[in-house]
């Protein structure tokens, strides 16, 4: 029961300030954080804070199923720590976050090298994990693929088709995100925000925007969280049936990947519709929306919407209906439920192995308050699983937008919010279409950020990826990246 | 089944490619803008409404002379347009605003109001790559946005291999690179060898406002401001990200296949 957590409870979306997180030195508060996580806790965020000479680790927690999260923090201290990841695997890529920025080393973590540093015109990768034998291969790929998406680098062990371990080395994609964002915000950061991974704008967005009123200690108006609703829709839309085109293709299943690629524009076009640009880009703003949808264009929206919804229904039930395909997605690139709350993956992987986290639904804000979307799960944990998760979300995103456009609140659209408070702690999780978009805000005496933590869900699901590939034909990589489809700038940040 | 409900979706469907370019473009977005144009003439004395707002430092207002705004650093959130209480920057709604040159994207002075539009490859290249151009696509911090409304253009509705041109696989396949992305510190280096890889003669196009300037990530230490930084660029096509139609044109354009309508 989180109720009786030591850690400060705090809702999604709210702030509070800095003295009420409290603070244990850090052997304990590592321990009290294994306690909390041990009794369903998830790990949100962790990240240093340079504080007094040293630096203070914070963690934000999530409690599912008591729809509320919680903060603690460490004493500033400096050198080293009891590492969680020996008894929980999902602060692993946190902690070697923490190592990398503050220097701080968690004693005893077994895979302990840079996630994203820089060493001079690439990045510093370190030593690739290696399988022994004279039976053993290694294959690399990238950074740079095949196709037109985004760089990173692929290690694999394998013994002749079969995985033994994929490691999977990131950091190209690093723009200094985060760095910029001290004494922010700045002029460039709403932008910047839109580009933390372009396919997820408007998640995003919508996370800095309110988290910015969180700080203000107010909320956009209503009409502005609707059509935020609406645009998070919207992209989930486009990127689902975006996804289920390119798993088509590469299963050579050519009448899905040709339509849904056609689909995936329309539903693009929807959000331009709306805004003028098919990422959303320029729409959220701290404090509302800069576009409104009128009754004309509303209508308009609503009819285009429902000839695209129809349209994918028709493309993803040919996909389904073809043994060829479901025999090429069933049983390869599983992760198993117990790994995935081990790792602590996010959104639609995790619904795919069955758990049912959903940031809609078990922290909800903003418009979700009042209008929810079912949560769509699948036990199988499989590349099909993933796959069903995404069609059973388009239905149920299709839906929700059908019903909420029908009832536009309010007219309202912007109210400029005040400055952030001094010295608050504010925490905002958005859905996004991979899942969980995670926002921390810490500001510092004059409401400037001291500390702006970003958590892209593929930050918690590039090792679910690894994990998918072990004991699966290399052969089937593709098909495993793809049922992911993970950000690499999201990563990198 | 699928195999007959496809095929009569087919049929009934018929060809969904679009008319363009022996057509007329689609229309952008009515909220999209297109291009911007910008006329210093109109500047009121003193005025500088419009410096302060802009997230990517594309704007300045030199003492004594006009405004002048960068196109490429441009991200098109149209913020001076809404402040600007002379209308001396304007959307156009053109979709057209590929450049071979940087500075033809700098805009303000009298007679350079709008982008001057790419001109085609010379002879030479045109008759290699004119009907067929084989591109690598190098994303180099892009956020995904460019490489999306680049892919998009191999879909049905745009069909892009009509024009002969395609993404491969390899370098060592293609003509020349599309790069996306402010080109992060970290990618340099594969960005170079993508380039060396790339048999001579050969041609490199800079997508997005990332790529051409760097974005809202300009001045960043982990960046560079653009793939002119590390490699020569001979089309620039501003946008975040630009609309499909956009890159379309500057690739058709480049390779002289827009006819006298372009």
């Amino acid at each position: 029961m989180s109720a009786s957590t030591p850690f400060a409870l705090i809702a999604n979306s709210t702030g509070l300030p800095w003295g009420e997180v409290p603070a244990w030195p850090v052997r304990e508060f590592v321990r009290a954080t294994a306690r909390e996580l041990d009794r369903g806790g998830r790990l949100c965020a962790w990240f240093g804070v340079a504080e007094n000479g040293g630096t203070s680790l914070v963690a934000v927690l999530a409690f599912d199923a008591d729809n509320t999260l919680a903060a603690g923090r460490s004493a500033p201290f400096t050198g080293s720590y009891p590492a969680l990841t020996i008894t929980h695997p999902q602060a692993h890529l946190f902690e070697r976050e923490v190592f990398e920025q503050h220097d701080l080393m968690p004693e005893g973590h077994p895979w302990l090298k840079p996630v994203r540093r820089m060493d001079g015109n690439a990045p510093a990768v370190g030593e690739f994990f290696k399988v022994d034998g004279r039976e053993i291969h290694e294959v690399a790929v990238g950074p740079v693929h095949a196709g037109i998406i985004e760089p990173g680098h692929f290690r694999f062990q394998c013994a002749g088709e079969e995985v033994l371990h994929l490691e999977i080395a990131l950091g190209y994609q690093h723009r200094g995100v985060e760095a910029a964002l001290a004494g922010g915000p700045h002029l460039a950061t709403m932008s910047q925000m839109e580009t933390v991974s372009g396919d997820s704008t408007i998640a995003h967005a919508t996370a800095y925007a309110t988290l910015m009123e969180a700080l203000a200690w107010t909320e956009a108006p209503l009409r502005a969280q609707w059509l935020r609703a609406i645009a998070l829709e919207l992209e989930r839309l486009a990127n689902h049936t975006g996804d289920i085109g390119a798993l088509a293709n590469d299963v050579a299943f050519l009448p899905t990947s040709a339509a849904c690629g056609k689909i995936r524009g329309d539903f693009l076009n929807l959000t331009a519709l709306i805004c003028g640009n098919r990422f959303g880009r320029g729409l959220v703003r701290p404090g509302g929306c800069r576009h409104d949808l009128d009754t004309k264009r509303t209508e308009q929206l609503q009819d285009r919407l429902k000839v695209a919804l129809a349209d994918v229904g028709q493309a993803v039930a040919w996909f389904w209906d073809a043994a060829s395909v479901r025999s090429r997605f069933e049983t390869v690139g599983t992760v198993f439920p117990a790994q995935a709350a081990e790792i602590g993956l996010v959104g639609l992987a995790a619904r795919a192995c069955g758990l049912v986290r959903d940031v809609r639904y078990d922290h909800p804000a903003g418009w979700h308050r009042f209008a929810q979307a079912p949560v769509s799960v699948w036990p199988s944990g499989d590349v099909f699983a993933r796959a069903k998760v995404r069609a059973l979300e388009i239905e149920r995103s299709g839906q929700y937008l059908c019903e909420q456009l029908a009832t536009p609140p309010g007219d309202v659209l912007y109210a400029e919010p005040d400055g952030p408070s001094p010295d608050t702690l504010a925490v905002a999780l958005v859905e996004g279409w991979r899942g969980e978009v995670c926002h921390v805000a810490l500001t510092d005496g004059v409401g400037r950020f001291r500390r702006y933590k970003i958590v892209d869900p593929s930050f918690h699901n590039w090792t679910g990826l690894a994990l998918a590939l072990r004991g699966t034909a290399i052969s089937d990589f593709p098909i495993c990246n793809k049922s992911f489809n993970l950000s690499y700038c999201g990563f990198d940040l | 089944m699928f195999v007959i409900d496809t095929i009569v979706h087919r049929l009934k469907r018929g060809c969904e490619t679009m008319a363009y370019p022996k057509g007329p473009a689609p229309a952008l977005p009515d909220r999209h803008g297109g291009a911007l144009k910008v006329n210093g003439s109109l500047c009121a004395e003193g005025c500088t409404a419009c410096v302060p707002l802009c997230p990517t430092a594309a704007i300045a207002r030199p003492a004594g002379s006009s405004v002048a705004l960068d196109l490429g650093r441009c991200i098109f959130c149209a913020a001076c347009v809404e402040a600007c209480p002379q209308h001396a920057i304007t959307q156009t709604g053109d979709h057209r605003m590929a450049v071979s040159r940087r500075e033809d994207l700098l805009l303000g002075q009298p007679g350079l109001e709008e982008a001057r539009l790419a001109a085609a490859l010379d002879r030479k290249l045109l008759k290699m790559f004119g009907r067929s151009l084989r591109l690598r696509e190098v994303s180099a911090g892009g956020c995904a946005a460019c490489e999306a409304d680049t892919n998009v253009l191999g879909t049905i509705g745009w069909d892009l291999s009509r024009f002969g041109i395609q993404f491969v696989a390899s370098p060592r396949h293609a003509d020349g690179l599309l790069i996306t992305g402010p080109v992060s510190r970290n990618m340099e280096l594969a960005l170079r060898k993508t380039y060396e890889a790339v048999p001579e003669p050969k041609i490199v196009i800079a997508v997005g406002a990332c790529a051409i300037a760097g974005g809202p990530y300009v001045g960043h230490p982990e960046i560079h401001n653009g793939a002119a930084s590390v490699v020569p660029v001979d089309l620039f096509i501003p946008g975040c990200p630009p609309h499909p139609l956009t890159i379309l044109d500057g690739l058709l354009r480049m390779l002289d296949r827009l006819g006298k309508k372009g």
